[in-house]
């Protein structure tokens, strides 16, 4: 009935927003489409895996990136990757101002990568925001850190090293 | 560094056995002092005691998990910012009306840095469990709660069986907490 109501290209239309359909669930997960914000939203090219980065931050000679993460305060409190500041969550206001001021008196081609890891990536509210103000502002060497579960399971497991705020 | 636990040992009378206890000692403690980075120890809680805490829910009222030993308790560290904690956190609202009576005990633990959304969206949400504020030093207590939301299933006992991370299969776990419910 309704193959007949769309006629010949109805059923390659169906099967082919069926498909779509289940290819983004599998995407998101079983919970409900993230938001545009999430991580979810930046663009494949600019992400450096944990492997990478560790590596960038622990081999002589090569230039160290400046790592800030732009999540969690409580989180950030208990580790964060050695070395890195913390400059508010992405996902709020005063976060991203605490970013802005922070890259303000920077050179545009500075090395900079951000991190949360708060949630899992595709839920992750707070790197996608910062990623866009910081593309927005210029930052043409900019990397966001793919932290696929969480800060945890990402880094910290993998025994990189990580500092406490004192 | 060798040099001052000798002179500390020797000021001290250290035997000369608690010479390297000594030494290590310092060396930690300087890279606690410095900040210089560790890796984090990353030690599994389950069928451990789960540690105690004692804090003020949002509403004022203290809150001490030992007061909940006998009852199955599910231990919810969430946050306001937390998108997959906001979609659990009506399924535990509804757990706790329905296995309450045979003794489930659900305790959110907010993670954001002040209690001010958190209070907005605990009456939004409706929940009909206790809520308190946690942070870095309860997370630490439990084995570093480093991303959310993290959940712990603690048995009659106090031991803790069960640890979810991430974004949770909640049919596994209400099957969990249905096994620990009906052990006495």
């Amino acid at each position: 009935m309704i193959f007949g109501v769309l006629g010949r290209a109805g059923p390659i239309s169906v099967l082919a927003l069926l498909l779509a359909a289940c290819l983004q669930m599998h995407a998101q997960g079983p919970f409900s489409a993230p938001s545009e914000n999430s991580a979810f939203s930046i663009p494949q090219a600019q992400l450096i895996q944990p492997e990478e980065l560790n590596r960038l931050l622990h081999t002589g000679g090569g230039e160290k990136p400046l790592v800030l993460q732009v999540g969690s305060r409580v989180l950030f409190a208990q580790a964060h990757i050695a070395g890195a500041e913390y400059c508010g969550p992405g996902s709020q206001a005063e976060g991203l101002q605490q970013l802005q001021n922070r890259v303000a008196p920077l050179s545009r081609t500075t090395f900079i990568v951000i991190y949360c890891g708060c949630c899992p990536w595709n839920r992750c509210p707070n790197a996608g925001p910062a990623f866009r103000l910081l593309h927005g502002l210029g930052f043409t060497r900019l990397k966001v850190l793919y932290l696929a579960d969480n800060f945890g399971t990402g880094w910290v497991d993998k025994g990189y090293p990580v500092e406490r705020s004192k | 560094m060798e040099k001052a636990a000798a002179a500390l040992g020797a000021a001290c009378e250290v035997r000369p056995g608690m010479r390297r206890l000594l030494l290590t000692s310092l060396f930690l403690g300087a890279i606690f002092v410095a900040g210089v980075p560790v890796a984090f120890a990353v030690e599994s809680l389950v069928n451990k005691k789960a540690p105690e805490f004692a804090r003020r829910d949002l509403s004022g009222t203290s809150l001490d998990l030992r007061s909940f030993r006998g009852k199955v308790v599910l231990l919810n560290f969430w946050a306001t910012w937390c998108a997959p904690c906001k979609l659990e956190m009506p399924v535990f609202t509804a757990w706790q009306r329905h296995y309450g009576p045979q003794g489930l005990q659900i305790i959110g633990i907010s993670m954001d840095d002040g209690p001010e959304g958190v209070r907005s969206l605990v009456a939004k949400l409706k929940l009909n469990y206790p809520v308190v504020m946690g942070d870095a030093r309860l997370g630490e207590r439990y084995g570093g709660v480093l991303g959310l939301p993290m959940t712990y299933l603690i048995d009659r006992n106090g031991v803790v069986r069960a640890q979810f991370q991430g974004e949770t299969d909640l049919n596994t776990m209400e099957k969990e907490l249905k096994l620990f419910l009906v052990r006495r």
